[in-house]
């Protein structure tokens, strides 16, 4: 399953090479990085078909995480990915947002790493 | 028979013209005696058959009666009147010297004249006074106008220095009234710069705590899965072939940085605590409102901090009083954000009143200190107060001015954070728009008072 995390901060690549590990070694998990909402965009238009899930925080310069989200869920109906969002501000406003624009799932931080496993288990499993 | 007349006449006039009976007695005993003695005179004179002895005594008579009435400062007034009655003396003194030098056939040819000069000499007299009575009249005609025009004018003065009064007394009201209103502005103004400090400072922690979120985070993260790649390495560390006394060597360093990263994750969790504390700061107005028994969220509270320091120290002991008002019903607040202001009050209360239990300890003058909590609710006049009192340390001056700052706290390291009492303030102020005070007494104890609008 190839995810794609979208954060400004490079460090978070290697955070989730760390935590994800085993599973990246075990072949679960496949794991690509763009650390701006431009980016990502760009990374889907040429792996289009391989991204299944995308991580993606909201507050960015640039392009935000809302923007990104509507962005691909305008421009790629078909074949959606599952786009989880990722914020340090869990107040509702981001929430209600991320949802109408048709977020799978949202995740405040830090980041439960424990918990965000078991969903992309549940993910990969079903 | 004239000088009898004229004597009348003048003590009579004045008597009447200078009321000399209530004004000069004196004096007044004088003109009465006069006025016997020219009585006496007069029927002297008829007694002893027209006697020209008595005649001729009416002459130093009025002479000194006049001479008299003429030298007194009292009299000055009359003095023309003294005047007009010395034709009539010298004309009657001549008239009499002539009968007395001259023979009285000559007398008898010249009596006529000196009769006819007599007559028109009193006649003169008399209308002089007259004159001067008519005038005496006129002038007390003016002076009665004068008097009324005075009157008018002092009821004038009276109405305008009444005006002036009243004037001043609401000028005095309104000059205290704009004193009390510029107090109460300043007061105002006070407590504006206060709260805007407040605002202020709370809005910056939350600055400051959304900036340390992030590499917190990190932090935190990287220590974490540092601890997971140390029992990786461990396990194999195992499937290798080194040497057994190597391997225990590096699974000895592999322990200690292992637990490094433990520590250094515990520390960052407090950090994270902390910063967990200061984002509240910014978001104790994203709650709603909400019909609340505050008198069952205040005992509900009491209780967690009671029994959250219980669970700290067996030892610790406290009277919990609660004075509810039974009358207030639901308010309507943020539940969850004034049971934290109670959470803090109650923690802050009952650690207070520990503090100074231990300090009691050894010490005479505190031997029977019973530590005490209270809380005390009142609705009155549209707003809800809520007082919580202890009887515990207190605070002087200095620490009370600073203990709404942020990280302020008199507890040692580790154990507050400095962000309970700030928060409150912005919890009551910005979320309530309420008041939150304080009164403390050091080494006495501290009320903390809370006043909501209702409604």
């Amino acid at each position: 399953m190839k995810i794609l995390v979208v954060d400004d901060e490079p460090d978070v690549q290697a955070l989730f090479e760390q935590r994800f590990r085993r599973e990246i070694r075990a072949g679960e998990f496949q794991f690509s990085f763009s650390f701006s909402g431009e980016d990502a965009l760009n990374y889907l238009e040429n792996h289009a078909s391989e991204v299944v899930m995308i991580l993606s925080d909201i507050n960015m310069p640039g392009m935000s995480g809302i923007e990104l989200l509507r962005s691909i869920r305008k421009d790629r109906p078909m074949a959606p990915p599952v786009i989880m969002m990722i914020t340090a501000y869990g107040d509702k406003e981001n929430y209600e947002q991320a949802m109408k624009f048709g977020a799978d799932d949202f995740l405040t931080k830090p980041v439960n790493f424990t918990e965000l496993k078991q969903k992309l288990q549940e993910r990969y499993e079903g | 028979m004239e000088f009898f007349l004229l004597t009348f006449f003048l003590i009579q006039f004045l008597q009447k013209r200078l009321e000399t009976p209530a004004k000069y007695p004196d004096l007044d005993k004088i003109l009465v005696f006069a006025r016997y003695a020219s009585i006496g005179l007069l029927s002297a004179f008829y007694i002893f058959n027209s006697s020209t002895f008595i005649h001729w005594l009416w002459y130093p008579f009025v002479g000194s009666l006049l001479w008299f009435v003429y030298n007194k400062e009292e009299f000055k007034v009359v003095r023309p009147l003294i005047h007009s009655a010395l034709p009539f003396i010298g004309i009657s003194l001549i008239a009499d010297f002539a009968e007395l030098i001259l023979s009285q056939k000559i007398f008898n040819q010249c009596e006529t004249y000196f009769q006819a000069a007599k007559v028109f000499a009193f006649l003169w007299l008399f209308a002089l006074w007259y004159n001067s009575q008519k005038q005496q009249k006129a002038l007390e005609r003016e002076r009665e106008e004068q008097r009324k025009k005075d009157e008018i004018n002092e009821a004038k003065k009276n109405a305008l220095e009444y005006l002036v009064n009243e004037r001043t007394i609401e000028l005095t009201r309104q000059k205290e009234e704009l004193q009390k209103t510029v107090d109460e502005l300043k007061a105002t103004q006070n407590q504006l710069i206060q709260s805007e400090k407040m605002a202020s400072l709370g809005e910056l922690t939350a600055g400051i705590a959304h900036e340390i979120q992030n590499p917190l985070n990190f932090v935190n993260n990287f220590s974490e899965v540092s601890v997971e790649l140390c029992q990786e390495l461990e396990e194999e560390i195992d499937k290798t072939s080194i040497p057994e006394a190597d391997k225990e060597y590096i699974k000895e360093i592999l322990g200690d940085l292992s637990q490094n990263q433990q520590k250094i994750t515990h520390h960052g969790k407090r950090a994270d605590s902390i910063v967990k504390g200061m984002l509240q700061h910014s978001r104790t107005s994203s709650g709603t409102k909400e019909p609340t028994d505050v008198n069952a969220l205040a005992d509900e509270y009491m209780r967690l901090a009671y029994h959250g320091l219980r669970a700290k120290d067996k030892e610790f002991n406290a009277t919990l009083t609660t004075d509810f008002d039974p009358n207030i019903g639901k308010v309507a607040v943020m539940p969850q954000d004034l049971g934290r202001v109670f959470l803090n009050l109650f923690t802050n209360a009952f650690y207070a009143v520990a503090e100074k239990k231990k300090l009691s300890k050894g010490n005479p003058a505190l031997e029977n200190y019973k530590p005490e909590v209270k809380i005390v609710t009142k609705l009155f006049g549209g707003k809800l107060y809520i007082r919580v009192t202890d009887n515990g340390t207190g605070m002087p001056e200095n620490v009370k001015a600073k203990i709404f700052q942020p990280f302020f706290t008199t507890k040692p390291t580790g154990q507050g954070t400095g962000l309970g009492l700030s928060m409150s303030y912005d919890i009551i102020t910005k979320s309530h728009d309420g008041l939150l005070d304080v009164e403390t007494v050091a080494g006495e104890g501290t009320e903390f008072k809370i006043t909501l609008p209702v409604g």
